[in-house]
């Protein structure tokens, strides 16, 4: 697809651009990521750069950041054209990089982590004091109050993705590029990170912010470039281009998709049978305090409640991901046994993570071996799903999730973030499950690919899957559930009818629920 | 065509020809095979034959390495699996019955099926890192074969058990034919079942594998397994080669050979993909190095530094990032120089490639 570029915002008082990348083009066996993409960066900007999965925004960030090598175009930093062919390189031209999924060593402290090459040292050796001392003032220009030499991996992912901005900025970086930063924050940490957003572009950084939550887009930026599958759709300044133009421009068709998804909350279900799911008690120390959950066939059962609440610890303890130490299960009212992730195949229930990269896709294998991962483990390895078999599941799978790009042999790590969600979605549903288990399923991904997801949830239901659904965002677990268990602090607080409730009760009941009565 | 050489057994195969090659050139009868008494002798054909060991041992290496695992113990194992072998031919009444020695062979592999089932146990079931749990053995090992051969070099004379090593079936050595054999079944168990797709996801990534439903344990157990039985074959072909048990020397630093020949193949040591055929490449990459360096009279104080930068320059050859640097240098050069033409292609060869190699 031709780029069609359109005049760029007319310069009133700028800078020149610091980053300057033109005609970047990039392809992958198969794939043409970037095709001669234009993209210019200025110092004291916050730039937002948008499109749906596959647009091309990772890669655009990945050829700057000498991730990737480019097939054609030049990219000139400060003034000077640059070949990176590593991070390294890009690191050492002042171009640092907070990516969606934390790329942190999680087996070193937080301090080694921040401070990782740029350690205190007298006298030729590491002061670690001196250099624990300094990552807790990086971290404390966060406000945030953790013990810097506590172990990375022992913190949760959004502590863990604020430690890889404090990372970036110890770097004293000219451009910072932050991607999918607050993807996994709390409304007052994401607070707390713009205003040192804002800080650090008063002082001249330029500052690429890629996210999917528009509202925060609107909130911190300055300009907007928006991409379409590989190509440049427009550079904007944020006051000329209006929200629902901005939408148009990402997914090509018009933005009611979303909200033409009816409610399936409003559909009536018929409890009266026996569940596919009965869950009495069941939890683990530590984990999860015993909770009961119920799921009937056709039902969207969603799960609300804060990171850390136990709504990810219930499922994987109903999965058998983690060993329940109490409780009892049973699927389609008789006794079940679920200890490990086998059982629970075997009783058709199947789970999808909410940590995609680590938990989800096999990343050095095709989107085909991915898709039958599933089926095939199940059937044991000595039984192969014969090729012919394999392509037409595989491709029937593809079109219907509208994978993207729709290449069974195309290596699911060059995949963007919604359609790895959709190839584990497919995974899934091929192994033909009764309970469907979905933990955070549209984090980090998209409109058109939340919207497509969203919508396959709805019609498996409508046809008597019965779903679990976890998301972060309410209006999603609203959209899909007739019934929403609420947890907080490790236990169910609760269950709502989704009809009976709207946007504003679901997060006071979250919020207050049972406060007055535990005193 | 011009695909050809990002082929991912390309660098490989291109650094064994260039060693025939070498050969070659430095003594033209290095290609040449003679018939005697309807069976073929040369150069080329005691490659073939003395690189059983190492291409049993390596392909069960390859399989572990694709668990994300090593094994260390493949030596030690080989030595046990001599020591059993003649131990029994030793003690029997006519070591010349091929029935003994059949039963020998048999004990020796059942003995060594154990050690890996013992290897498996530790790494998939207790979840000690391969490296330690393979160690355990590798050191112990040698120690169980001075045992079981009370502390002599067992030698025996018996032709049956001579013949695994030295005998011809038709006009090729017996001990190629055994390779052959466990190339062809380890490459169709693992192609034609979904062993080796399943392996591969376990190695990439065990805990996505292990939601996804596949039986991680079983499979890690079993390429220890698989590992410990070729070690043990090995074995018996190199007891079998020198007719004693040498608890010390039997296998001595075949593992490194092992894992070499493999990360040769283009198999990465982090695991996930691995390739059979790469493997094959590796060993007789090593073993044409070997006769290379007796070929060339290369005096034996030195022939361990030869055999080093031989490595590194075949390692280097296959390194994507040495052969980017390269193509970059030669671009600069290009357009240094005034009518260098259009510079070239920069080599793509940073993503994963998927090349699936039909085993």
């Amino acid at each position: 697809m031709p780029a069609t570029t359109p005049p760029l915002a007319p310069a009133r008082d700028e800078l020149p651009p610091i980053v300057e990348m033109r005609g970047i083009t990039v392809r992958f066996p198969g794939v043409l990521a970037l095709d001669g993409v234009d993209f210019f960066l200025r110092p004291g900007e916050v730039h937002a750069l948008m499109g749906e999965n596959g647009a091309g925004k990772s890669t655009l960030i990945k050829a700057l950041t000498g991730v990737y090598s480019i097939d054609a175009g030049t990219i000139t930093i400060a003034g000077e054209e640059r070949v990176f062919s590593s991070t390294a390189d890009a690191q050492a031209a002042g171009i640092s990089t907070v990516y969606q999924e934390v790329n942190l060593c999680p087996n070193l402290s937080v301090g080694e982590n921040i401070m990782l090459g740029r350690e205190v040292r007298r006298g030729g050796v590491i002061d670690w004091r001196a250099t624990h001392a300094e990552a807790q003032k990086h971290l404390r220009a966060l406000s945030l109050e953790i013990d810097p030499r506590s172990l990375l991996s022992a913190h949760p992912i959004a502590i863990q993705q604020v430690v890889a901005i404090s990372r970036a900025m110890v770097l004293e970086s000219k451009v910072l590029i932050l991607d999918e930063p607050t993807s996994s924050l709390d409304r007052d940490e994401v607070d707390r990170l713009f205003a040192v957003v804002r800080d650090l572009r008063a002082a001249g950084v330029a500052i690429l912010f890629v996210s999917h939550f528009i509202e925060q887009v609107y909130e911190i930026s300055d300009r907007i470039t928006v991409l379409r599958n590989g190509a440049l759709v427009g550079e904007y300044r944020v006051e000329d281009l209006p929200r629902d133009a901005l939408v148009t421009k990402m997914i090509g068709r018009e933005l009611d998709d979303l909200e033409a998804l009816s409610r399936t909350a409003h559909r009536q279900i018929d409890r009266s049978g026996v569940p596919v799911l009965r869950a009495e008690g069941i939890g683990r120390r530590g984990m999860l305090e015993p909770a009961d959950l119920e799921v009937y066939p056709g039902e969207v059962v969603g799960l609300a409640g804060l990171l850390g609440s136990g709504r990810t610890e219930l499922v994987r303890l109903l999965y058998g991901a983690d060993r329940p130490d109490a409780g009892h299960v049973s699927v389609h009212g008789e006794q079940a046994r679920i200890t490990s992730p086998r059982h629970a195949i075997d009783h058709r229930i199947s789970f999808s993570s909410e940590d995609r990269r680590a938990e989800g896709i096999v990343a050095d294998l095709t989107v085909a071996e991915n898709i039958v991962l599933g089926i095939q483990a199940r059937r044991g390895w000595t039984r192969k799903i014969r090729k012919s078999e394999q392509d037409a599941l595989v491709n029937e799978y593809i079109r219907a999730l509208d994978v993207r790009p729709a290449a069974p042999d195309a290596v699911v790590a060059n995949l963007s973030g919604g359609n790895q969600q959709k190839v584990l979605l497919a995974r899934w549903l091929a192994t033909a499950p009764e309970l469907l288990v979905l933990d955070e399923p549209t984090r980090g991904i998209d409109v058109g690919a939340k919207a497509d997801i969203q919508r396959k949830v709805s019609e498996l239901s409508a046809r008597g899957l019965a779903v679990v659904f976890i998301s972060s965002e309410l209006e999603e677990v609203l959209r899909l559930a007739q019934r929403i268990a609420v947890l907080r602090d490790r236990r169910k607080i609760g269950e709502v009818d989704s009809s009976e409730i709207d946007l504003d009760g679901l997060i006071d009941y979250l919020a207050n629920e049972g406060k007055g009565d535990a005193a | 065509m011009t695909r050809i050489w990002k082929h991912r057994l390309f660098w490989p195969i291109a650094s064994l020809l260039g060693l025939i090659v070498i050969n070659s050139v430095a003594r033209p009868q290095f290609l040449s095979i003679t018939m005697r008494d309807g069976e073929l002798y040369g150069a080329l054909i005691n490659i073939l034959r003395n690189s059983a060991p190492l291409m049993l041992v390596a392909l069960g290496m390859t399989i572990v390495i694709a668990t994300r695992g090593i094994d260390l113990s493949v030596g030690a194992v080989m030595a046990v699996s001599g020591a059993v072998a003649l131990t029994v031919i030793d003690n029997a009444a006519d070591p010349d019955n091929l029935g003994t020695v059949l039963g020998a062979v048999g004990l020796a592999v059942l003995v060594s099926l154990a050690l890996g089932a013992w290897n498996g146990f530790l790494v998939a079931v207790l979840g000690i890192q391969p490296i330690i749990a393979t160690l355990v053995l590798m050191l112990a090992g040698r120690g169980v074969a001075l045992l079981i051969t009370g502390g002599f070099i067992t030698t025996v004379n018996s032709a049956p058990f001579s013949y695994i090593a030295s005998g011809y079936l038709t006009v090729l050595p017996f001990a190629f034919f055994i390779s052959v054999a466990a190339i062809t079944l380890i490459a169709l168990v693992e192609r034609r079942t979904a062993l080796g797709v399943l392996t591969e996801a376990v190695g990439i990534n065990p805990e996505a594998s292990r939601l996804a439903g596949v039986r991680a344990r079983g499979i890690i157990w079993g390429a220890y397994i698989v590992s410990g039985v070729l070690a043990g074959v090995a074995g018996v072909i190199y007891a079998s080669n020198i007719r004693a048990a040498d608890a010390n020397a039997a296998g001595l630093f075949i593992e490194l050979y092992a894992i070499l020949a493999v990360v040769l193949g283009g198999t990465s040591l982090m695991g996930g993909k691995f390739s059979i055929a790469g493997t094959v490449v590796g060993v007789l990459i090593i073993q044409t190095l070997e006769s290379t360096i007796l070929f060339l009279g290369v005096p034996s104080a030195q022939s361990p530094v030869f055999f080093a930068i031989v490595v590194v320059i075949v390692v280097m050859l296959q390194s994507s990032r040495v052969r980017r640097g390269f193509a970059r240098l030669a671009r600069l050069r290009q357009r240094r120089a005034p009518d260098g033409g259009p510079p070239p292609d920069v080599d793509p060869d940073l993503e994963p490639k998927r090349t699936e190699v039909a085993a």
